[in-house]
């Protein structure tokens, strides 16, 4: 029993030290994990929530559609310098992007939203801008050709069905596509001029990029006046090019039906009035255990400490991106946490009143406080998975969903802190010269 | 000693009564101020280089014609609340001001579409519903094995309700003095409430099984009564833990959070407040077959 006993202990100061060694420096890197990510809501940012107006595409397509509109957008961002953007679909048919620490112009932000249309470009020989007089440079610019006397620049519109991948007789990847009528004459004229040389795809003045990182730009190798084919890509590289020429084949109209676009200065000094709040707190916290639970409060405040240390380094393993919510729910679920350690120490009380000793007060009261703990922790598992769900189901619900999570996490560890790191401490005094001395344990003094 | 909670029940009835006609005539006279997360629009967080007082901008907005409620943050900045601008009229409304006011910087700008205002809105109600009867269905699960497991669901249920509206009628009143908004937080707030309150009843509640469990007493109101003295002083302590951890973020963290931490506030106050003087008592009165057990009967014998 006692050699368990100092097991347990061992292995509570291990957790601890492994613990503190993974979220100190706050900002340091452990297990990959680069220190505690703040949401948008902290670091400043963009978040965008997009309507994509689908009408003019199959219900079949929708997907594959969406995909591609997305591998667009995400096209657009590129060049922003973002660190780490993130653009999803929500639903079935809206975007959300989400640019960190980053301020976007208006102007910035209208070009995201831009629909989808990919041209194809040659290169030409331009006056250099601001050169000398018949200095020249080679330039991207859109392919054109003449459409019943206009002259027309070749798009994704033109395309008469989706593009797709496929393999040919020697098993290379190529990418298929086919042309309209109208799409056919401008590339018969183009292809025609172009042979032997290449061809970019761009969005806007944005050139589409293989694998490599370098433009994706293949060479002309005969006239195309009904279909042709791309070879020379990776896989992935075909696959993800179709995707994007699908998306503009069709327009796809972006709406902007959602922003927030929160400057990084108005959430920098919100982390440290929380960290001075969550100190306070404790220490608060701390006090009222030990003036009213004595010694027993004494190692309630210590399970505390570990209990702080393994949520937060908890939450920069997992990783859990930490709102304003989340910052808040972490330092309610400090007032929380001590819960399961007042009932525990409430039901001891009892206990040493019918003049049990230390040991039998420990077990009896942890054994009977059980039922309390888990059921009414089960009311609130219910509301944090509750919490989570809608945070995940509205645009901007990242606030939500970061309470919940933090909330969750927290009612679970402080449950294990009271039950294993609380009663391992108390029972360390058990058998020992302080263990008859119950009020130290108690506010019951033995008086009554 | 013993406290008689139980054979007081009636006054306590009274005041959750009193306080819920206080909420609910709040609610019906002043409504909720929902912010533009439900009922969409824009925020716009302004900073102007030279130094502007609210009521000059108050008057420009009105003048150039835009419906508008203008509040400060604590770096100086103007948040101004209107209907929902698009990127064009954002520009026209940036560029009347600086024609007026001179350089100003843009802060923040938030932007809700209806389509999303009424998603929100929708799924923020249906949250709190199923956070209702989840819990219902979870007690009434934990007490399975008691005689009547349905009446612990209700009892907690309506002591939920309780908080619930004396939190609204709260945010009722506060939106019509000071103009505060309902938003998400306000509901994080709200579910939060909803997983304390449950949980601070469902100890009680969990004595009170154990105690009809040992047999203390035949009577059932001795046994309520003695349960909740019993679980009292863990019921005070928790609170006050969290009460002090509340007010903390109320202090120093202010305004970004305060639909949140104020909710908590009076949530854990009502909570505390309906778990040990509600929701047991009308599991008594429910116990003694209806409304004629709210009268007081004779105090539950001394133990």
């Amino acid at each position: 029993m006692a050699r368990r006993r100092t097991w347990i202990l061992l292995t509570i100061i291990v957790i601890f030290a492994l613990a503190l060694w993974v979220l100190l420096p706050i900002e340091g890197e452990r297990f990959g994990r680069k220190g505690i990510q703040y949401g948008l809501d902290l670091q400043g940012g963009v978040r965008l929530v997009y309507q994509a107006d689908l009408s003019q595409v199959a219900p079949g397509d929708v997907a594959e559609v969406m995909d591609g509109v997305i591998d667009v957008v995400a096209n657009r961002i590129n060049p922003l310098g973002v660190t780490e953007p993130n653009i999803e679909k929500r639903g079935r048919d809206q975007i959300v992007v989400e640019l960190p620490k980053l301020s976007v112009t208006d102007a910035q932000k209208e070009r995201i939203g831009r629909t989808a249309l990919l041209e194809f470009r040659e290169l030409k020989e331009v006056p250099v801008e601001g050169g000398e007089e018949g200095e020249l440079e080679e330039q991207w610019v859109p392919a054109t050709a003449l459409l019943n006397g206009q002259e027309r620049v070749l798009t994704s519109s033109y395309f008469r069905e989706n593009t797709y991948v496929a393999r040919d007789n020697m098993g290379g990847i190529e990418l298929r596509f086919e042309w309209t009528e109208e799409g056919g004459k401008l590339s018969e004229q183009i292809t025609e001029r172009l042979i032997g040389k290449r061809m970019g795809i761009f969005e806007g003045d944005v050139p589409l990029l293989g694998d490599d990182g370098r433009p994706i730009a293949p060479t002309v190798q005969a006239v195309i006046k009904e279909s042709g084919r791309i070879t020379g890509l990776s896989f992935n590289e075909a696959s993800e090019l179709s995707k994007q020429l699908n998306a503009g084949r069709l327009p796809v109209p972006l709406e902007s039906i959602g922003e927030i676009n929160i400057d990084p200065t108005l959430g920098e000094d919100f982390v440290d009035l929380s960290v001075k709040a969550g100190v306070i707190a404790i220490l608060l916290v701390m006090i009222f255990m030990i003036a009213y639970y004595r010694l027993s409060g004494f190692l309630a405040s210590l399970a505390l400490v570990f209990y702080v240390v393994l949520v937060l380094a908890l939450f920069k393993l997992i990783p859990v991106t930490l709102t304003l919510a989340g910052i808040g729910g972490f330092v309610l679920s400090i007032g929380m946490a001590v819960d399961a350690n007042v009932l525990i120490f409430e039901r001891m009380k009892e206990e040493f009143r019918t003049g049990q000793t230390l040991g039998a007060a420990v077990e009896a009261g942890f054994n009977r406080a059980w039922t309390a703990i888990r059921d009414s922790n089960i009311t609130t598992f219910i509301v944090c998975i509750i919490l989570i769900l809608v945070g995940n189901s509205i645009a901007f619900g990242g606030s939500v969903k970061g309470f919940g999570l933090t909330l969750l996490i927290g009612v679970v560890v402080s449950m294990l802190t009271a039950i294993v790191v609380t009663r391992t401490f108390l029972r360390l005094f058990v058998g020992t010269g302080l263990a008859r001395r119950s009020s130290l344990f108690s506010p019951y003094s033995g008086r009554k | 000693m013993m406290f008689n909670i139980v054979g007081k029940r009636l006054w306590f009835f009274l005041i959750s009564g009193v306080l819920i006609v206080i909420s609910v005539v709040a609610l019906g006279v002043f409504g909720l101020e929902p912010g533009i997360d439900f009922a969409s629009g824009s925020i716009t967080t302004l900073n102007f280089e030279q130094e502007v007082s609210q009521g000059e901008l108050e008057q420009e907005l009105a003048s150039l014609g835009y419906t508008s409620e203008v509040e400060t943050n604590p770096h100086g900045d103007f948040v101004i609340r209107t209907v929902r601008l698009t990127t064009a009229e954002k520009a026209e409304f940036k560029q009347d001001l600086t024609e007026k006011f001179g350089a100003v910087n843009e802060k923040g700008f938030e932007n809700v579409d209806p389509v999303i205002a009424s998603e929100t809105a929708r799924v923020a109600a249906i949250a709190v519903a199923v956070a209702a009867v989840g819990v219902l269905l979870y007690v009434t699960w934990a007490f399975h094995r008691m005689p009547r497991p349905f009446h612990y669901g209700t009892c907690a249920i309506i002591a939920l309700v309780h908080d619930l509206l004396v939190v609204l009628g709260v945010f009722s009143i506060l939106g019509a003095i000071l103009g505060w908004e309902i938003n998400l937080m306000f509901i994080t707030g709200v579910l939060a409430v909803i997983g304390y309150s449950v949980n601070n009843t469902v100890v009680v509640f969990d004595r009170i099984r154990e105690n009809l469990r040992t047999g203390i007493s035949a009577n059932f109101e001795v046994v309520v009564n003695n349960s909740l003295v019993e679980t009292l002083s863990r019921s005070l302590n928790t609170s006050l833990t969290t009460l002090v951890v509340v007010v903390a973020l109320i202090l120093f963290v202010g305004t970004s959070i305060q639909n949140f931490s104020v909710t908590l506030l009076v949530g854990i106050i009502a909570g505390t407040y309906s778990s040990l003087c509600i929701a047991p008592l009308l599991l008594v009165v429910w116990e003694k077959g209806g409304w004629g057990g709210l009268m007081p009967g004779r105090s539950p014998a001394r133990s």
